[in-house]
């Protein structure tokens, strides 16, 4: 089932979705040859992100953890600027001073992102606070994994956007299933005692949903009421989205286990290989997206090539950039301490 | 020195529509009646009271300060600062930095502390020297309701994230307030003129060093008293260029001494003026132990008048060759 939306903003979408595919491939691929320090990578994630950030507007902020390339992008950051940033460049995002792991653009409604895996909590409340205050219909989104449930911040933080009632949607993105160190039939995961993540958010009598993050309309319709909620003053929504870890993040480096998706799997099952064939045939929601909208004619397999072909160029010339930019001066690291 | 801050709270929500207060109780006034009867004024929304959720209200601050407001957030007591320490460590000292200068989080923390009451070892710390080392923040500790005022003030209008240190046993001193003044972050005060001694103190230890100076004057030894009132930034200037005068320098503290500011202050002393020192810097500072609640030890435990001057003497009276 596609959303209902504009043939043109689907296939929108699906472009987002593969020039993020491309950008983490790409990034991957660098940093088997430089030493870009340690990543995460959003690959099986943007069926999540991308049509939940496509409903974000100007003034909007959103807040993330560190699987958070595929969300700058989504909301249209430039994957050179973020690719000389995760290399440490004067030209990155952040000016080389924050990495991966603190990719910011605020011109995009990215104020920061968060390593200390509860640490955009609080803060992406306290945006929803000074939104509300300031009189305007916002709306603050937070991204977080299924660990940052494990964190006490998330009890306090969905305490106060509850208590306030602020314009703020939890988004979770769990990708814990079938991920690393989770025991067989345990769910969400080894280490929470909860049996469901919603149950963590009933007691605080905010509205949850779980979906599916690989069915983009789900992700659309769920995310779509959150953020109208929010606007309308109806307060705080927790969603969770599922999804199954793509099996090159399972290592703590990640690797192109799976090659470059090839997206002919998309309409070509005999090509998929037998190694990977439960991810690319039913797991990858980024081809499940693409089925769908081959399936109802949506776009063609010539269109989705030709976005590919330029999804590589992109990603290809913004590698260039960001290796052929400098390196911030010396003197630059001690600019910027105070304002 | 309460109604001060209490003054210059309610000047600041007056001038701004962005400052806002948050905080435990601060609705009702706090627990010392530093936003008392703001609520009425300014309404729940600026005035916000909290749940006991230290670490995320200080995030929350965080975030409110990204999204355009400049919130002014109580910690009710500096002991549980520690619960927010990431959000103070981690966010709001490195997001300017970390964000190459995307970022501002024009943010203060108002918090009280020092060991009085016979509270105990939760209730009584000072712990000055743990945001001292943290690139990113400011920290400001006044001794006088002119400079609580002042320094809030500036605090407020300041773009980066302020800790504001109060010392409990200073809430009911009285002393003249300029209504209008505001005191520059990083500007020392000279608080007694000496030609001796150069004694560095700041928040509750600066009455006890001109209680230990107005002593010395009796033995005929001379202390300047400055007040470093401005943590970070410090003014080194005017600290060494009294003790190039003096000669010598004791910096008084009431956290504990291990550790303290102290040590940074007698390290970039000594790199100032190499040689220049008639005596090794002077330390007196709380023991290397939690604050004891019984109210005997507790006296015991907080520099006293008869520490300074003890230390004073055996700077005056060490060996008058200059000291590596």
């Amino acid at each position: 089932m596609l959303p209902r939306l504009a043939t043109s903003l689907l296939v929108q979408q699906l472009r987002t979705m593969i020039r993020i595919r491309r950008f983490e491939e790409a990034l991957i691929r660098l940093a088997g040859e430089h030493d870009v320090g340690h990543f995460h990578v959003y690959i099986g994630q943007e069926t999540t992100g991308v049509p939940a950030l496509a409903l974000l507007e100007e003034g909007d902020v959103s807040y993330t953890t560190h699987r958070n390339h595929g969300h700058l992008i989504a909301r249209g950051v430039d994957p050179a600027r973020m690719l000389a940033e995760i290399l440490g460049k004067s030209t990155g995002t952040n000016k080389g001073k924050g990495g991966t792991l603190h990719l910011a653009s605020t011109e995009h409604g990215f104020p920061t992102t968060s390593s200390s895996v509860g640490g955009p909590l609080p803060i992406a409340v306290g945006s929803g606070y000074a939104l509300k205050e300031r009189g305007l219909d916002r709306v603050s989104v937070c991204l977080f994994g299924d660990g940052a449930l494990e964190e006490g911040a998330w009890h306090e933080a969905i305490n106060i956007a509850a208590v306030w009632n602020l314009p703020v949607v939890f988004l979770c993105e769990n990708n814990s299933l079938e991920a690393l160190g989770q025991k067989a039939n345990e769910y969400p995961s080894s280490t929470l005692a909860a049996q469901r993540l919603t149950d963590l958010v009933r007691p605080f009598k905010v509205d949850a949903s779980a979906v599916d993050g690989s069915d983009v309309a789900a992700v659309h319709r769920e995310m779509r009421r959150a953020v109208r909620r929010a606007r309308s003053g109806k307060g705080p929504s927790f969603i969770e989205t599922w999804t199954v870890r793509w099996p090159g993040s399972r290592p703590i480096w990640p690797q192109l286990v799976t090659g470059e998706t090839d997206l002919a799997f998309g309409w070509d099952a005999a090509r998929i290989p037998d190694a990977h064939a439960d991810w690319f045939g039913r797991q990858d929601g980024l081809l499940r997206f693409l089925r769908e909208l081959l399936a109802e004619q949506r776009i063609t397999r010539e269109e989705v090539l030709d976005i590919d072909r330029a999804a590589r160029a992109e990603m290809a010339a913004a590698v260039r950039f960001a290796l052929d930019s400098p390196y911030p001066a010396p003197e630059e690291a001690l600019e910027d301490v105070f304002a | 020195m309460i109604d001060a801050i209490r003054g210059a709270l309610d000047d600041a929500l007056a001038a701004d529509p962005a400052v806002c207060v948050l905080g435990e109780d601060v609705s009702v006034g706090g627990p010392f009646g530093a936003t008392k009867d703001l609520v009425e004024r300014y309404g729940e929304g600026r005035i916000r009271n909290t749940p006991i959720s230290e670490g995320t209200v200080v995030g929350l601050a965080v975030g409110a300060a990204l999204a355009g407001l400049r919130p002014v957030v109580e910690v009710m007591f500096v002991d549980f600062i520690t619960l927010a320490m990431d959000q103070l460590v981690n966010h709001a000292a490195k997001l300017h930095y970390m964000s190459g200068g995307q970022l501002r989080v024009p943010l203060t923390i108002r918090v009280q502390g020092g060991a009085v009451g016979a509270m105990g070892a939760h209730h009584s710390q000072s712990l000055e020297a743990w945001f001292l080392h943290v690139p990113g923040l400011k920290v400001v500790a006044p001794s006088t309701p002119a400079d609580a005022r002042g320094l809030l003030l500036a605090a407020i209008r300041d773009d980066d994230p302020v800790v504001y240190l109060e010392h409990r046993g200073l809430y009911w001193n009285r002393g003249e307030v300029d209504g209008a003044a505001e005191t520059r972050l990083g500007q020392a005060a000279i608080r007694r003129a000496g030609a001796d001694v150069t004694i560095v103190a700041w928040s509750r230890m600066v009455a006890t060093a001109l209680e230990a100076a107005a002593t010395l004057a009796g033995e005929g030894v001379e202390a300047e008293v400055i007040d470093a009132r401005s943590l970070v930034p410090l003014d080194l200037e005017t600290i060494v260029g009294s003790a190039r005068r003096t000669g010598r320098l004791v910096v008084v503290h009431e956290a504990v001494e291990r550790g303290g500011v102290g040590a940074e202050i007698a390290a970039a002393m000594s790199a100032a003026l190499p040689g220049a020192l008639q005596a090794p810097v002077g330390r007196v500072g709380a023991p290397f132990a939690p604050v004891p609640a019984s109210a005997e030890l507790e006296a015991l435990y907080v520099p006293s008048v008869e520490r300074i001057v003890e230390a004073v003497r055996r700077t005056v009276g060490t060996a008058t060759a200059p000291v590596a």
